[in-house]
């Protein structure tokens, strides 16, 4: 009897094995060798720029210049890290300073433009009403509107609210990209009208809704916009909006250093890498939960 | 004056045009009731909304304004007509190689970029879970990576001991090392490839979700109704089932193919030899950022803005017939 169960768990799992490897209907194995060495190749040159950029950071002096130059480094090194730190600290603006501009930016930036774009997706999203559905029309409009379309006049808008040099100049006008807002707006198109109503039911405020109902929901949404809020503040130098050496953010610094040409080659790379980490960092964490948001990203005509 | 009718009460009157002035009359008077029974949602929406207005739609109102003046920032602006747009097209021998330029850029990047965005969504969808996730990093990581491009600087740098041309010497395959960056003849194509290196951005990433969401009983129906291969699952079910996300992605690709500028001047310097590699960006920022010509710059602004909408529509066009 006994025996008779475990033969039968036996077969059970060979079934199981072989149905694992039961290839999935309309998958050629040459198909599959293709697609493979296709993504290999393209895989190899989409990573090898960015392996260099690593490796150069750890790369000594002598290394940089070598004939015929290295990918990665024989004698790994932080000399370039230290370098990068003392040509900063002994700047007049310390490399501290620049530090805590980025991050101030940067984190202000999106906490802000994850607030009122999740409190206005919610709105578009949840409810109709006069205008919604157009000014979300807009909002796809814009989408396309890149920043070197709208820098001249943004920079007379700031001037007439005498917010240039000033944090205002690159936090206000972060607040409102049109990107985030879509994103969010689409992924809360998925939350069911039924929850919030139930809540109404039980006496729950509009605001108590949107932030112990909603909000958690849709993490993933807000963990997509923060990705390319970050990225778009963490890398903009912005040299045409501030001007006051004490307020300019790091990648500013940085973009001083890497003009400076063969001297400062060891510095500018480390410098690099610091730079590229954090939003790469960031994405790395939050990837899964960013994908969950781009499911929902189509542009419905 | 009639009074003002309330909703749904006393609708209609005598003539067509009254019954077509009081059904107005009451459109409006619905539309604000519904303002009014609505008015915490505005209050949800009024902040980002104004932020929104002020510095995304207000600018490229104020830019086509200004593409019909002369503005210099000191006076005030000078009603000129269609002059700068006269001038950008009859007169300025760069712009018309800037838009050469970006015109080849965008008809190259933009297409190759969000087809190699597609199909590569579409390959590292079918692999494991962990090797999705790091295959998805490696493709995503260049667009992120900010000041990274950079690195390309080393390897098409024109010294003899650059990355590229070490190789090609050394193996014979070159003499003399080639000035990558400053020879007009391959100054393009280096530029392209940088360009496509960093296309896979949002559009990207949404393809990739876009295709795990499809659901996996339509290919099963597929294979009863006789679809053969993946290709054929690719045409007839897969692209169908994610065209709003196919729409994104072309946003995407449109507005990054028509935007190359910052690539440009970090790499082939501003302005580059013989303008082989000035975009209409490059040609904006000249005039808006350093000569001050801010009339001349928004004509450009807007002349780009019109040509990504243009793009927009027309690929919008062709995606609705996909699966056909």
């Amino acid at each position: 009897m006994v025996k008779a169960i475990k033969q039968g768990n036996k077969t059970a799992r060979k079934v199981n094995k072989a149905a694992k490897n039961v290839r999935r209907p309309n998958r050629s194995r040459g198909g599959d060798i293709f697609i493979g060495f296709i993504l290999a190749i393209f895989g190899i040159f989409f990573v090898f720029p960015m392996v260099f950029v690593i490796g150069n950071a750890f790369k000594p002096l002598n290394e940089l210049f070598l004939f015929p130059p290295l990918l990665l480094p024989v004698n790994p090194t932080l000399t370039n890290f230290q370098d990068l730190m003392m040509l900063l600290t002994q700047s007049h603006v310390t490399f501290t300073r620049y530090l805590f501009n980025s991050v101030f930016i940067t984190f202000v930036g999106t906490v802000g433009h994850l607030f009122l774009a999740s409190l206005g997706a919610y709105a578009i999203s949840k409810y109709v009403f006069p205008g919604g559905r157009w000014f979300f029309n807009l909002v796809i409009t814009t989408l396309m509107f890149t920043g070197f379309v709208t820098a001249i006049p943004n920079f007379l808008i700031l001037a007439r609210l005498g917010w240039v040099d000033t944090y205002f100049a690159v936090i206000i006008p972060a607040f409102a990209m049109p990107l985030g807002f879509f994103l969010m707006k689409q992924f809360m198109d998925t939350v069911p009208m039924s929850l919030i109503e139930s809540a109404k039911i039980d006496g729950a405020k509009e605001g108590h809704i949107y932030a112990r109902i909603v909000m958690p929901l849709v993490k993933p949404a807000l963990l997509t916009g923060m990705i390319f809020s970050v990225q778009a503040l963490w890398n903009n130098p912005q040299d045409t909006l501030i001007h006051t050496e004490q307020l300019k953010p790091l990648p500013f610094a940085l973009g001083q250093i890497l003009a400076g040409g063969v001297a400062r080659a060891g510095a500018a790379a480390a410098s690099t890498l610091v730079m590229i980490s954090v939003p790469i960092i960031l994405f790395m964490i939050a990837q899964s939960n960013i994908l969950n948001t781009m499911a929902n990203s189509g542009i419905k005509e | 004056m009639a009074a003002f009718p309330k909703a749904g009460k006393n609708v209609g009157g005598n003539t067509p045009f009254q019954r077509y002035k009081a059904k107005k009359a009451n459109q409006w008077a619905h539309t604000w009731l519904s303002i009014k029974q609505h008015k915490w949602l505005y209050l949800f929406l009024a902040p980002f909304a104004i932020i929104f207005a002020t510095f995304v739609v207000a600018p490229v109102v104020i830019s086509i304004f200004f593409s019909f003046t002369y503005f210099n920032v000191l006076e005030a602006p000078r009603f000129i007509g269609f002059q700068n747009y006269l001038n950008l097209f009859l007169a300025d021998d760069v712009f018309l190689i800037a838009l050469r330029n970006t015109i080849l850029l965008a008809v190259v990047t933009g297409p190759i970029g969000y087809i190699m965005a597609f199909l590569f969504a579409w390959f590292i969808n079918e692999l494991p879970r962990y090797l999705r996730a790091f295959m998805t990093l490696v493709f995503y990581a260049p667009t992120i990576a900010g000041v990274a491009f950079m690195i390309w600087a080393l390897i098409f740098s024109g010294d003899p001991n650059g990355w590229l041309n070490a190789y090609l010497v050394r193996f014979g395959i070159i003499e003399t090392p080639i000035l990558w960056l400053s020879n007009p003849a391959y100054m393009m194509p280096v530029i392209i490839i940088v360009s496509l290196w960093m296309s896979l951005g949002a559009g990207f990433l949404a393809f990739i979700a876009g295709l795990s969401t499809i659901d996996e009983s339509l290919y099963e129906a597929g294979l009863v109704d006789g679809v053969r291969n993946r290709w054929q699952e690719l045409w007839f079910i897969t692209l169908p089932n994610m065209q709003g996300m196919l729409m994104f992605g072309a946003v995407m690709a449109i507005t990054a193919s028509f935007s190359v500028g910052g690539v440009t001047q970090g790499l082939a310097g501003f302005p580059s030899t013989d303008y082989a590699v000035h975009t209409v960006v490059n040609h904006l920022v000249d005039y808006g950022a350093i000569r001050f010509e801010m009339g001349y710059a928004s004509a450009i602004a807007t002349i780009l803005f019109l040509a990504m909408i243009y793009s927009k529509i027309a690929v919008g066009k062709f995606l609705s017939r996909i699966g056909t």
